[in-house]
Parts: C-alpha cells; structure tokens; sequence
C-alpha cells in the first residue's frame, strides 16, 4: 500500500523534485516581496527599525515621514 | 508600518557587549600576532626552535582558533547582543545565562588553544578541538540560542529586522554543523576518532568547514553589516527588499557549495559539479547583499571624506564582493586544479578574513565605542591611521599570495619535453621565499593596525571613566553645598 513512497528513494526521482520544491519556493518568495505595492511599501518601511529607539536626525525624520505617508496612502 | 517605542539607552544590558567586545579585541591582538609568527616560520623556519609547541603544526590551530573563535566569535556575541536589544527594543533576556555564555566562550577558547599547543588535536581544520571542550561549546551555544531567540520572543517591535534573521540563521547552522562534524568516538579524555571514514570523513569535514565561512563568517556578519552600515551612514539600508532575497539565496545556497574544497579527490564527480555550480551561483546573493550595503551610501558619498568609520564598513564590503567573486572562480573545476593546494587559497581566505570580517568588526565596534563607554572616541586620526594600516597590510597579504600561490600552482603543473617535472619541489619552496616574506611585513602591518585600535579603545574607556568621576565629585559638592 506504501509503495509509492518507494519512489522518492530513488535519486533520479528525489533530486529533481528537490529542484522544483527548492527553486518554486524561491520563485515564490521573490514573487511576494516584489509584488504588490501595499506590500512593497510595508516591507520598505521596516528598514527604519534600527532608527525606532532614538531620536532621528532631521534627513531622516523627513524621509520616514513622507514614507509613512505613502504607506498610510495606500492603505 | 515600524511601530516606534524609545526606550532609554540605560534599559539595554551593555555590559555584556562591552565585556564580549574587549575580550574580542585580545583574542585579535593574540591570535593575528601568532599569525604573523607563524608567517614567519615559513619565510625563516629556525624560529620554531625546535620547540614542539611552537612548530607550525600546532601554532596554525592557535592562530585560526583564536581569530576564527576567539576575536570573530566574540564580536558576534558582542554584536549579536547589541542589535537583538536595540532591533527588538528589549532587553537582554536571562542575564546570567548571557553570562554563562561569555566565562564559557571565553574559557571555551582559551582552554581550546592551550590543549593545542600540548598537541591533543582532532586534526579536523577550524575544528581541532578534542571531543570535551565539543561538548561544552554545543552546551554554551545552546546557551547563546536560549539568550537570543527570547529576546526576539520579548521584542516591542511587530517585524523582526532583518539583521536578527541573519543571526538567527547563523545559530542554528552552526549549532547542526558543529554536532555534525565532531560526530566521535572517545578512546581517552583527549583523543577521539571520528564516525565517518574516507571520503564521507572528508566530506563531513567540508561541508561543515565551508559552512563554517558561509555562516560563522557571512551570514552573521552581515547581520552586523545590515545593522551598523545603515545605523554609522544614518540613512536606512538601500532595500529591504532585497535584504529579503539576499537572506533567503545566501542561505539556501551556502550549504551546498562545501564539496568544491575537495575537487580531483575520490568525492563522486556528480558531488564535485553540484558545489561548483552552487559556488557559481552564489556570486548572485553575494554581490546582491553587497550591492545593498554599499548603496546605503547612495547620495551620502561625502561621508567617506569625513568618516573613518564609514571608511572601514564600506571597505569591508568592497572587500566581501572581492572575495565572493574569487571564490566562485577558484569553485570552478579547471580553475581549482591549478590553486588547490597552493597558496592561492591562504590568499583567498584573508582577504575574506581580514578585508571583510575584521574591517566590519573593527567599524562596528568604533561605532559602539562611544556608544557603551557614553563618551567621545578618544582619537578620530588613530582610527584613520588604523585604517591605512590595514588596508595595506590586506593588500601586501593577497598580492603575495597570489604571486606565491599563482607561481607555485604552475611550477608544480609544468612538464618538460620529456613529460617530467620541470621543477623540484624545493624549487617552488625557494620561489615562494621572497612572497612570504612580503607576507609576513603584511601581517605585520595588519597587527600594528590592531594595536592601535586597542590604544584608541584603552583611552577612550579611561575618558569614560575620568569623565564619569568628575560627574560624580561635581554632583557630591553640589549636594554637599545644598
């Protein structure tokens, strides 16, 4: 009853199905972090956690400012 | 969106960054000065003076142990520390287990580097420890797993940046290469011998010592660079986005690439091609992630006219790109067959271990100096001078290894007419003299630089305290007067 999983202990079969998993995930994650701009946009915006636990310098503050506006913007 | 929750310097647990820190920079002085000892004996053999404790044999493991573990290791736990608190804005979890981790790397090291000169070695390289000083570092990064991952778990901050995901990555590979590899049987306190056997030995060895420079001395230190590059710059990194990719490429990738330190040996053929073909393609990720740090900078150039700091971190990457495109060149099958085994590779190997792992680390910890000790940098010109000192040093080094390595691959490969060797071996021993001998100068430029660094980092903690003191005896008369 079991014995198709017979059929992954083989290379031949195992290594390119290891390929496709591998290689769909990959595509997969490049696909969701660089589609969708709502989601673009939250994903830029955590580059500023380094900066959330001091005051930001002026350059900075405008900059996190006008982001945080587009991201409110497309919410 | 970020969530913003400022927390006072004072409620993060820098002693133990500051403590990793120190102990960092003298594990470095100790460990590049027997690198540059050792340098030596092989430009002038008689300094072993017939001492078997000083032999090459025994020093090489004390030197990379010490870099590799000792100053690496401890300014991951250093940094590692630093940007878990401030990323997540918590606290340190379990402070006597974060201390536990430091008595037990710093003794872990230590007691590693004394049993080498003693000569008890696994003989496995960059994990040459015998099978009880295994255990207890499995034990203390057990440890160091526990400490980091509940401080994410107690973060203030919805998202865990991205600097966390590459440490936590670094931890767990290490932990599983590292019981891997020193998979043993014991026949004594100090001698073991390993489970696997020939070629699967050779292969376990591989994996784990490739995945040792892909995560120990990658992943992890671009977790620093992804924190202090953005943070010394003062301007968020290039793209997260790809900061994302870089993560999620470099790592599936790493783990496959160890097999090419075995080319032209009994590994499987197939075996051999799938490491090359994953060196190759990991020229993608690398040059991705190198691409984003340095683009930080992008329309803040000026800042590498005024900051020395930033002089050291872009460097540093400058250098990591260099490397990650030598490495997928020396990957290649035809490429290996003229640089395995010949200089070259030491060559390769410092300009990924001094040009990127210790430039950055030497940047991150002049970015924290001040930071931890509440005071100014005691000399900003030291930093520059430290700088050019090790910039030329890198450059010595690489330059005459490649002329050694290069020069010793095909004297070794050349024929005559005849189909003999066209040179003995003590020939290419006698070519490579000179270059080693700009190696060691190299070395030893590289070491000045260090020094002084210590200097700078020594002065700056005695301001601190000098400064702290006045506070005090100000504040006391006052209350005094009052």
């Amino acid at each position: 009853m079991l014995d198709w999983l017979l059929w992954f202990t083989h290379m031949e079969n195992s290594k390119p199905l290891a390929l496709v998993l591998f290689f769909g995930a990959f595509c997969g994650i490049v696909i969701y972090v660089f589609t969708g701009k709502k989601r673009a946009k939250r994903l830029e915006s955590y580059k500023y956690i380094p900066f959330d636990d001091e005051p930001p310098s002026d350059h900075l503050r405008s900059e996190q400012r006008s982001h945080s506006r587009k991201v409110i913007d497309n919410e | 969106m970020a969530q913003s929750a400022v927390l006072p310097a004072d409620q993060y647990n820098f002693d133990i960054v500051r403590r990793f820190m120190i102990v960092a920079m003298v594990y470095g002085v100790l460990g590049m000065t027997v690198g540059v000892y050792i340098a030596c004996e092989l430009a002038w053999p008689f300094l072993n003076f017939d001492i078997p404790a000083l032999t090459f044999g025994r020093l090489r493991p004390v030197h990379t142990s010490l870099v590799i573990f000792g100053f690496g290791g401890s300014a991951l736990f250093a940094t590692a520390y630093y940007i878990v608190q401030r990323t997540c804005q918590a606290r340190l979890a379990f402070p006597w287990l974060a201390e536990f981790t430091f008595w037990g790397w710093t003794g872990g090291v230590a007691l590693g580097v004394i049993t080498y000169m003693a000569g008890f070695s696994q003989g496995r390289e960059y994990a040459e420890f015998e099978w009880p000083l295994d255990i207890a570092i499995t034990l203390v990064w057990v440890c160091y797993i526990v400490v980091y991952v509940e401080t994410v778990r107690r973060r203030s901050q919805p998202h865990i940046y991205v600097a966390n995901w590459f440490f936590m990555s670094f931890l767990l590979a290490v932990a599983l290469l590292h019981i891997f590899n020193n998979l043993a049987v014991p026949t004594g306190l100090l001698k073991s011998y390993s489970l696997f056997a020939g070629v699967q030995d050779a292969m376990t060895q591989w994996w784990y010592g490739h995945n040792a420079v892909g995560f120990f001395l990658t992943a992890a230190f671009l977790g620093m660079m992804y924190y202090f590059v953005p943070k010394q710059a003062g301007r968020p990194v290039y793209s997260y986005r790809l900061s994302i990719i870089h993560f999620w490429a470099l790592i599936f990738l790493y783990m496959w690439a160890g097999g090419h330190h075995l080319h032209w040996t009994s590994l499987p053929d197939w075996v051999s091609t799938l490491a090359a073909t994953f060196s190759i393609l990991l020229l993608m990720p690398s040059w991705g992630g190198m691409i984003n740090g340095i683009m930080t900078l992008s329309g803040a150039w000026d800042k590498l006219r005024s900051d020395p700091i930033m002089l050291f971190l872009i460097t540093s990457l400058s250098f990591y790109g260099m490397s990650t495109f030598e490495g997928p060149l020396m990957s290649l099958k035809s490429v290996n067959a003229l640089s395995h085994y010949t200089d070259w590779t030491i060559g390769h190997v410092h300009s990924g271990a001094l040009g990127w792992v210790a430039l950055v680390s030497f940047g991150s910890f002049y970015h924290l100096m001040p930071r931890l000790y509440q005071t100014k940098l005691y000399s900003q010109t030291l930093i520059y001078v430290h700088f050019w000192l090790a910039t030329i040093g890198i450059v010595l080094y690489i330059t005459s290894m490649w002329v050694a390595g290069i020069g010793q691959g095909l004297m070794l490969r050349s024929f005559d007419d005849y189909g003999n060797l066209a040179y003995t071996f003590i020939e290419t021993v006698e070519f490579m003299h000179t270059p080693y001998v700009w190696r060691a100068l190299g070395g030893a430029f590289f070491v000045a630089g260090a020094l002084v660094m210590a200097y700078n980092m020594v002065m700056t903690a005695r301001t601190s305290r000098r400064e702290q003191a006045a506070l005090e005896a100000k504040l006391a008369a006052k209350l005094a007067k009052a």
